[in-house]
């Protein structure tokens, strides 16, 4: 089973050279950490910044630079800074390669439901709306089942959504898996240790296997 | 054509109970912290916000909160915030939640002279509920309103005295396009200079969309998360 940094190791495989990618809030923000220094990977920050560096050392923090999470950040030579609606402009117009963000539920049809529990905790979309409605290849970092051991991969969401049929691949601490288009979650591979039986009773939305399904590599 | 106030009480005189307000920033980062310091101290009283968060519990949007000044937030994102989670779970807040980029975007349509934008954020969701939805190109799109706001508050790192701006790194966000979206826009800023002193070629905001500015003293500018890496780590994040 993976942690936090192993989901964040799998998904930096996911990253092409030449992509501008987004990161989003929590396990993210971690992919940042595994790019491989051979890439040629630039990141949006989406409150107005291409180019975002490591954490700053101590001492050389600037209040006046930090990345969506409110975090600390620096910016690396040829960074570009602009404002809140040119920074969304340049998502919606899908110049954005790769979107990262997670999620508290998926559906085996792509919807991805991560901004509110009715009642319980409203923090807001944030910028996933937009990301999701327009990313051209959305890929979701989550937890394949919640504290109670009940499967957050769904035949459908039943937390409000953040947007439809938009998620294309997920990486959990059990699994790698496509959203098909005609719908169901298509098996790619298992976490170390996991076996498929393991993921089907973890996977409450219609899973897809065909063949041998092979571990990570990570 | 002298735009200089003495302060932020001479900048928000006029704003009245029950006006709507737009404040620029991104969590703390770019918050006219003078102008939310002197609403608080005048103490007007049912008022919309529009701002992308509602401050912390202790600082920026979180202190009008606090002191029960604010009747509705539009924002896109309040999880830094327990009071305002507190307020909005318990019906005493009017909460609008909406997507970041339409927030922005409609900062722009209103600073543009368009009366709307279509976009794709929030089809299939309840963002949806009551709004016009167009097809284009075979891709469902909201319409969503430009904003209407009495007063728009920024925070920029220098200006001149005709008004013209400049922020520096990521304060920049959402302060440019509420600068152009108020029918009144205040701006504060680190350094007040004199005209000609600005490149015009670095200027973000020129100054026809400011009517008020001046020089705040002594910011704060709190750091919601600092977040360092130790020299010889492998991690950067």
């Amino acid at each position: 089973m993976l942690d936090k940094t192993g989901i964040a190791k799998r998904i930096a495989k996911e990253i092409k050279d030449g992509y501008y990618v987004n990161l989003g809030i929590g396990i993210p923000t971690l992919v940042a950490n595994y790019i491989p220094e051979s890439l040629d990977v630039i990141l949006q920050s989406e409150n107005g910044l291409l180019g975002m560096g490591p954490f700053p050392f101590d001492g050389e923090e600037d209040p006046d630079l930090i990345n969506a999470g409110k975090q600390t950040i620096t910016m690396l030579p040829g960074s570009a800074v602009f404002d809140s609606a040119m920074s969304f402009g340049m998502i919606r117009a899908q110049k954005v390669h790769l979107t990262i963000l997670g999620a508290m539920e998926v559906s085996e049809n792509g919807d991805i439901a991560n901004w509110k529990i009715p009642g319980k905790m409203v923090k807001g979309m944030g910028g996933a709306m937009d990301l999701v409605a327009s990313a051209q290849n959305i890929v979701v970092a989550m937890q394949h089942v919640n504290k109670a051991g009940e499967s957050k991969l769904l035949p459908k969401c039943t937390l409000p959504l953040t947007g439809v049929n938009c998620v294309k691949k997920i990486v959990t601490e059990l699994a790698v898996l496509d959203v098909l288009p005609e719908g169901g979650f298509k098996l790619l591979e298992r976490a170390p240790g996991i076996s498929v039986d393991y993921i089907m009773k973890a996977t409450a939305g219609k899973l897809v296997i065909e063949g041998e399904i092979p571990q990570m590599v990570l | 054509m002298n735009k200089v106030v003495s302060g932020a009480d001479e900048a928000i005189r006029d704003i009245e109970d029950g006006m709507t307000l737009m404040l620029g920033g991104f969590g703390l980062c770019g918050l006219p912290e003078k102008c939310i310091g002197a609403l608080v101290k005048k103490g007007v009283k049912q008022l919309t916000c529009i701002s992308n968060n509602a401050g912390v519990d202790n600082f920026g949007i979180g202190l009008m909160l606090q002191n029960r000044q604010v009747k509705k937030m539009i924002s896109s994102y309040v999880g830094e915030n327990a009071e305002f989670e507190r307020q909005l779970l318990s019906g005493e807040l009017d909460v609008e939640l909406i997507p970041q980029g339409t927030l922005a975007t409609r900062c722009m349509a209103a600073g543009y002279g368009m009366p709307a934008i279509f976009t794709p954020a929030g089809i299939g969701t309840e963002v949806a509920e009551g709004k016009e939805v167009r097809n284009f190109n075979g891709k469902d799109y909201l319409m969503e309103m430009a904003f209407d706001a009495d007063f728009a508050i920024v925070k920029a790192w220098k200006g001149d005295t005709l008004g013209n701006l400049i922020y520096k790194s990521t304060a920049r966000n959402f302060n440019p396009v509420m600068a152009m979206a108020g029918k009144i826009t205040i701006a504060e800023v680190e350094e007040l200079v004199e005209p000609g002193t600005l490149d015009p070629d670095h200027i973000h905001t020129p100054g026809i969309y400011v009517h008020r500015i001046f020089k705040g003293e002594g910011y704060e500018k709190r750091i919601e998360h600092k977040t360092v890496r130790q020299k010889g780590s492998e991690n950067t994040i």
